[in-house]
């Protein structure tokens, strides 16, 4: 059973603002999609990754990559030729 | 005969998020035809969007690789097109950008979420277009709107550029009006290249044959039962019918394991979108993030605000089932599911050639007419199966119920994509003539 709280834990964890109103609409369908997602608890056997998935490794040297200019021109807020994040602390 | 295609259409469907008026071209396979690209394929130069307002503005400063190799082949890239926020929905309805309009009926949905490719199509605005499919989101729309969309076998098509949803499942696959031009199209967008680092050297270079004498066709009963409208199995009996007179063999098949596709798909989907989705927090890319606030204070409020309701939803539900408590329930054991319905197909294929069924339980319904989320979801029932095996499917066209498109969908071995394509252009060379 998911509560209010779960949900607002969630929206923590995966950084996801929800507004208060949303949040018993939210319970309900997850309660729902929960239930029907707990059909498959009875599946027997292991996982495995998906079919003919195979690590492929390469040598580690370097390739060209895109200019500085590039990878700053969608970037909301830039300095001296970095990008600007919030701060953590 | 390189040069410049003028594109202005009457975009009454809201079929595109972005247009090219003035769109390049040059010489080669696909010299001066107008192809549109899903808005989840980065285009250099060119908006992408993901039809989400957390994207929107976003010029990549590099292009897909499918886009390169159209580029060229020496197609005009026209534009791009509407889809589910992400990709999330079966009816373009998510979009940020508004939702496109079935062009049989404009009262209808065109399934989704390739939607805007498949309408593009389906109105005349292009003779093809690239869409992508974890679950169905090719097929699904093509068969809403009454054309032919094929997502090819895992690792045939390089998805470097193809903004990540579901990344054990999405692939990139063509949309056309006829099989033999889905097959063109894959002929230029199914080559090697490393940066992909799932794919396989196997270029596809077939031209399609209608000889399909002595083709093993297996029919599950799971694809006719339960949950299909009756009137859809019916018309694809019929359809399957075709290819019997044309000489292949018909052969009652089963699927078990089809019972937990849905859930497993979804879990996987959301779970892999929860990780994927991690990326957006407006400091790379997107709309700016206030670097004043707290680290994360402002990326809840910024992926709050931006994200639609069901991208908001489906980061939730994935973030949960990866959770300690949850994962070993639901994540694990989607993983098994998959496994059980791999060699559930395997285990059919072994016997068999093509695997047919109906691509959609429905035809496209009006927008409101299916709302809950999980009957939304349950509308993938018959798409997502060959996703979870990782094999080619096909979606073509078979007749109409209420006048509205019904689409046949043809599955075949992994590798197999061109007797795929075979076996929908032998049913549309019969049905055509």
């Amino acid at each position: 059973m998911i509560t209010e709280s779960d949900i607002e834990h969630i929206a923590e964890l995966a950084d996801i603002g929800i507004s208060k109103d949303e949040v018993p609409e939210f319970a309900r369908q997850f309660n729902a999609i929960l239930e029907y997602f707990s059909t498959i608890e009875s599946v027997e056997g292991e996982g495995a990754p998906a079919a003919g998935a195979a690590n492929a490794f390469r040598e580690d040297e370097p390739r060209p990559c895109l200019p500085q200019e590039a990878v700053l021109a969608n970037a909301g807020s830039t300095e001296n030729g970095y990008i600007k994040a919030p701060r953590v602390m | 005969m390189a040069g410049t295609l003028n594109f202005s259409p009457d975009d009454s469907y809201n079929a595109f998020i972005t247009t090219c008026a003035e769109a390049p071209f040059g010489d080669g396979a696909l010299a001066g035809i107008a192809v549109a690209i899903k808005d989840n394929l980065s285009t250099a130069g060119i908006q992408t969007t993901c039809a989400s307002r957390i994207l929107a503005g976003y010029i990549p400063p590099y292009d897909a690789h499918v886009v390169e190799l159209l580029r060229g082949a020496g197609a005009a890239i026209v534009g791009k097109t509407n889809m589910d926020e992400f990709g999330m929905g079966s009816t373009t309805g998510t979009s940020a950008f508004g939702p496109t309009k079935n062009p049989i009926d404009p009262e209808r949905v065109p399934g989704g979420s390739s939607g805007g490719s498949a309408a593009a199509v389906a109105a005349g605005l292009v003779p093809m277009a690239l869409g992508s499919d974890a679950g169905g989101a090719i097929r699904c729309p093509a068969a809403f709107c009454g054309i032919v969309g094929f997502k090819p076998t895992p690792s045939r098509v390089s998805r470097y550029g193809l903004i990540a949803h579901t990344s054990s499942l999405e692939e990139i696959g063509p949309m056309a009006r006829t099989v033999g031009d889905v097959s063109r199209l894959l002929s230029v967008i199914a080559r090697y290249d490393p940066r992909d680092s799932t794919m396989v050297d196997r270029p596809y270079d077939h031209e399609p044959s209608a000889d399909i004498k002595g083709l093993k066709v297996g029919i599950p009963a799971e694809y006719f039962g339960e949950g299909v409208d009756e009137r859809i199995a019916e018309q694809v009996r019929t359809a399957v019918g075709v290819l019997e007179d044309l000489g292949a063999d018909l052969v009652p098949v089963s699927i078990p394991g089809m019972r937990y596709a849905l859930p497993a798909y979804s879990i996987i989907c959301m779970s892999e979108a929860s990780s994927n989705l991690a990326r957006y927090d407006g400091v790379r890319y997107g709309p700016a993030v206030d670097t004043k606030k707290s680290w994360h204070e402002a990326y809840q409020d910024l992926r709050g605000e931006y994200f639609g309701v069901e991208a908001r939803r489906r980061i939730l539900l994935g973030t949960l089932t990866l959770s300690a408590g949850y994962a070993g329930r639901y994540y694990a054991k989607a993983l098994a599911a998959r496994r059980n319905i791999a060699r559930d197909f395997e285990r059919a294929f072994s016997d068999l050639d093509i695997i047919a069924g109906p691509t959609m339980p429905t035809v496209a319904f009006r927008p409101g007419e299916v709302t809950d989320p999980l009957a939304l979801y349950r509308l993938d029932a018959l798409t997502v199966p060959a996703s979870l095996a990782g094999i080619p499917a096909i979606s073509v066209p078979c007749g109409r119920v209420d006048n509205l498109p019904v689409g046949l969908q043809l599955m075949g071995r992994r590798f197999e994509d061109e007797r795929v394509i075979d076996a929908a252009f032998a049913y549309e060379q019969e049905v055509r003539a």
